[in-house]
Order: structure tokens, then C-alpha cells, then sequence
């Protein structure tokens, strides 16, 4: 058995919060920068160029990389040889994200009732908290901020296995091409595939964690996530939506077993930025 | 970017007639900020029969909440927000005599045809690319509902602004126009 004060996840969560809108993944990095390469549009090059210049921008002088900071996604696994010991777990990480928001300058951008009275709960509480029990005596926190320019233009269908590969491609490059402009493209795609639901679109959001020059371990899925990616880039949305070919820079998929009688699928889109950052305790 | 034209504010009409949906652009001179809740104030506003607490003749609006300054720093993180939730209530300010909007994304035929109406341009700056933006951004007021923090009506003083023409006056949509040759589906 571990003990470990739940006063270090909020340290943790903190610092996670101001690295994950300072600093650009390397993975999300390199595919914009390669995209400048393969984009067919000089428009869309010189908005690529611009995005690779604001993410150095943002790392030399620790400012966020994008004005919206998101509502803080927070994925935990914790290890079940551990004890937490100080207080609520929800209340450690609820204190990181006010903490991080704040000292990093980072947009408060929650309100308390979302249907409403719309108040600002001004310090960017409550993140999403997702929590897994694993084997072993570790901590893992990842952080994921999501700006609503995205998140807005994601969807889920409950298909049915009658729809097959043909219907999760249709609906993977529908929703992209209606998205178009407002997610703030080229973007990355998370989809979830199967489970119920809520499964579904966990799925698809756990999927964004994933470096997009990674693909699924599953050789069906992985060729899956190729030919989705070849497919978004041909429907001309490229970079702001502006016209072009790189419409996204990845497009990773996480499956789970379903029902006989279903087949659900989650489409998280997520801005160029896809931003996460990760520390294990 | 070497062929931007440069375009100052206020924006006249003749200036604002003469740019097409494509061309790249650098504004230099005063921009106001407002969102989904300063427009819907400012709306508010116009149905009582009250002043605007700017008068926005000739005047470019710019879609944006900034993230908080760091010390010395004019402003935050400066990006677009997503045009679209804006257009209920853009076709008053257009009559107003709002000549121009800073924001991303596609704007409704409602928006289009009040642009068209009153010699108004639609710039779309790169979504995302906030810290870069925030570097032409030289000075930033509140001039209304400060109560509304990073969604108050403030008065950007900007050098240089990028921005690309994605709908012009004529009702060209650069959206629509730029995305045609790339679509291969």
C-alpha cells in the first residue's frame, strides 16, 4: 500500500492545466508542421505556418495557445495498492484546475447552471473527472482542455450493425464536412465505437489522449483510422475551413464490445491544438 | 504575408467595397470586442430606442474573449471565437452601420444578405492562433459591461492585424469559393 496526500494532485493538476495550454504536443507539433508540406493551398500553408508560429509563440513566453482554455477534462487512473489521504479526491482536482486557471492566466469559461442563470463560476470549476482503478500503485493524471469551438460540432449516432464500415465512414466524414470552418481546423478526430451510449462517447474522447502518429494496436482499426483520415482530407474544408487538403492531422479510433443489436458511434472533433499533457505520480 | 493589403480603421465604405472574399489582409487602428453577450445587450439596447455605447459607424466588431493579461502584457490570448453564434443578431448592427467583422467560421444568408445590403466585410482570423494575434494587439479598454469580464465591449488598438477576406460585400464567400477545388469525395 501507497500513501499519497491528495494536496500532490492538486499541485499536479495545476501545473498539467498551465502545460496543456502553453505547451503544443510534439506529436501535434510535427503533423502541422509535415501538413505545410502536404497542404495543396498557399492559403492553407500560410495558416499552418501561422498555427506552427503561435505554438512557439506560446511555448517562449508561457502564454496559452489558444484564448479559449477549455472546460478541464481530467482522465485518472489510480492504482488500487494506493491510499488517498487528505481529503476528497474530486475536491484535490477541482482545487488544481482553480489553482492552474488562475496563477497561469488561463479563460475562466464555466458557468454554474448551463440552461439558466449562466453564472460564471469564476475560477473554471468543475473539471470533468473521469476515474479508473488499475492494478499497481501508481498515479496517472492526464488533462485534456477542451474549447467549445470543437466540442460543439461533435455528435454520436446509435447505427446499427447493419450500417456496417460504409455507415461509421459516412457518418465520421458527414460530421466533419458539417463541422467545416468552426473547430478551428486542420483537426483531429476522436472516435468511439460500440458499448452503449455514454461508453461511446467516452471512447471517442479517451481516443483524443492518443498521439496521432500512433495508430490503433488493432490491425482492422488501424487501417480503419487510415483510410478515415484519406477520406476527411478530401472534403476540401482544410486549414479555418478555408479550402484545402489537410483537413485533419489524425483520426484515432477506440473500440469496445457491443450490444447484438448495436453498434453506437461517438465523433469527437478536436481543434488543431488537441491539447493534453500527462504526469504520472 | 508579403501580397496583405493594408486597411485601416474606420473602415470606410469605399475601402470595405473594394476588398474581395481571399485577400489577405493587415487592419491597423481601433477594433471592438464583443460576444454572445455584449451583442445580445447591445440588441437590447437598440429595442428600448437607446444610444449604443459606441457608435459603431464604420467601425469593425471582432469576435473574441480573451484569455486574462499576464503582467505587461496589453492582453491575453487573443483567437476568434466561432462567428455563427453571433448572426441573430448582426443584421441590426450591420444597420447600424457596422462596416466590418473579425471572427471564424460560416455566417447565415440572413448575415450575407445584410453585409451585401450595407457595404459590410467579413474577415476571418485563424482560429486558434491566439498568442499570435495577441502580438498585434498594442492597447485594450473596456468601454462597456465590464461586469461581463473577458466578454466585455472593449477597444482593441491593433498593428497589423492578420486576417483573410472571407466574405466580401458582394456577398462572395471565400469558404464556399476556396473549399470547391479541394473537394474530391
Amino acid at each position: 500500500m501507497r500513501t499519497i496526500d491528495v494536496g500532490k494532485i492538486t499541485e499536479a493538476v495545476a501545473k498539467l492545466a498551465m502545460d496543456a495550454n502553453y505547451y503544443l504536443a510534439q506529436d501535434i507539433y510535427n503533423a502541422l508542421d509535415a501538413g505545410r508540406a502536404d497542404e495543396e493551398s498557399p492559403l492553407g500553408r500560410e495558416i499552418l505556418g501561422q498555427l506552427v508560429k503561435n505554438a512557439c509563440i506560446a511555448k517562449e513566453k508561457a502564454v496559452p495557445i489558444c484564448q479559449d482554455t477549455g472546460m478541464a477534462v481530467v482522465f485518472m487512473e489510480i492504482g488500487q495498492d494506493v491510499h488517498l489521504v487528505g481529503g476528497s479526491l474530486e475536491d484535490a482536482v477541482n482545487a488544481g484546475v482553480a489553482k492552474g486557471y488562475g496563477e497561469g492566466y488561463l479563460r475562466k469559461s464555466l458557468v454554474d447552471d448551463p440552461l439558466f442563470a449562466r453564472r460564471n463560476t469564476g475560477d473554471n470549476t468543475p473539471a470533468v473527472l473521469h476515474t479508473a482503478l488499475v492494478s499497481g500503485d501508481k498515479v496517472k493524471i492526464a488533462l485534456a482542455p477542451k474549447g467549445f469551438g470543437s466540442e460543439n460540432m461533435s455528435a454520436l449516432k446509435m447505427q446499427v450493425p447493419a450500417e456496417g464500415v460504409q455507415g461509421v465512414k459516412k457518418f465520421v466524414v458527414d460530421t466533419v464536412a458539417a463541422a467545416g470552418s468552426n473547430p478551428c481546423p486542420p483537426i483531429v478526430v476522436g472516435v468511439g465505437i460500440g458499448g452503449t451510449i455514454e461508453k461511446a462517447a467516452y471512447l471517442a474522447k479517451k481516443a483524443l489522449l492518443r498521439p496521432v502518429d500512433r495508430r490503433n494496436p488493432h490491425p482492422d482499426y488501424a487501417r480503419l483510422e487510415e483510410e478515415l483520415l484519406e477520406l476527411v482530407n478530401r472534403t476540401g474544408v482544410g486549414p479555418q475551413g478555408l479550402g484545402g487538403t489537410v483537413t485533419a492531422l489524425g483520426v484515432n479510433v477506440e473500440y469496445f464490445p457491443a450490444h447484438i443489436a448495436g453498434m453506437p458511434v461517438a465523433v469527437n472533433i478536436s481543434c488543431h491544438a488537441t491539447r493534453h499533457a500527462e504526469i504520472e505520480l | 504575408m508579403a501580397d496583405s493589403i493594408r486597411v485601416t480603421t474606420p473602415l470606410t465604405a469605399e475601402v470595405a467595397r473594394s476588398l474581395r472574399a481571399g485577400d489577405s489582409v493587415l487592419i491597423t487602428g481601433f477594433i471592438y470586442s464583443a460576444r454572445d453577450a455584449a451583442h445580445k445587450r447591445l440588441v437590447e439596447a437598440l429595442d428600448r430606442g437607446e444610444k449604443l455605447p459606441v457608435d459603431l459607424t464604420d467601425q469593425i466588431i471582432y469576435y473574441v474573449g480573451p484569455s486574462p493579461a499576464k503582467p505587461g502584457q496589453p492582453v491575453g490570448s487573443a483567437g476568434p471565437t466561432t462567428s455563427g453564434r453571433m448572426d441573430a443578431y448582426t443584421p441590426r448592427l450591420l444597420d447600424e452601420g457596422l462596416r466590418g467583422m473579425i471572427g471564424k467560421g460560416y455566417r447565415s444568408q440572413a448575415v450575407v444578405e445584410a453585409m451585401k445590403k450595407n457595404g459590410a466585410v467579413y474577415f476571418a482570423a485563424t482560429g486558434g492562433a491566439a498568442a499570435l494575434i495577441a502580438e498585434s494587439v498594442k492597447r485594450y479598454e473596456v468601454v462597456a459591461y465590464a461586469d461581463l469580464g473577458t466578454e466585455a465591449l472593449a477597444r482593441f488598438t491593433v498593428e497589423d492585424f492578420p486576417a483573410i477576406v472571407a466574405i466580401d460585400s458582394q456577398g462572395s464567400n471565400y469558404y464556399e469559393e476556396g473549399q470547391k477545388p479541394y473537394r474530391r469525395l
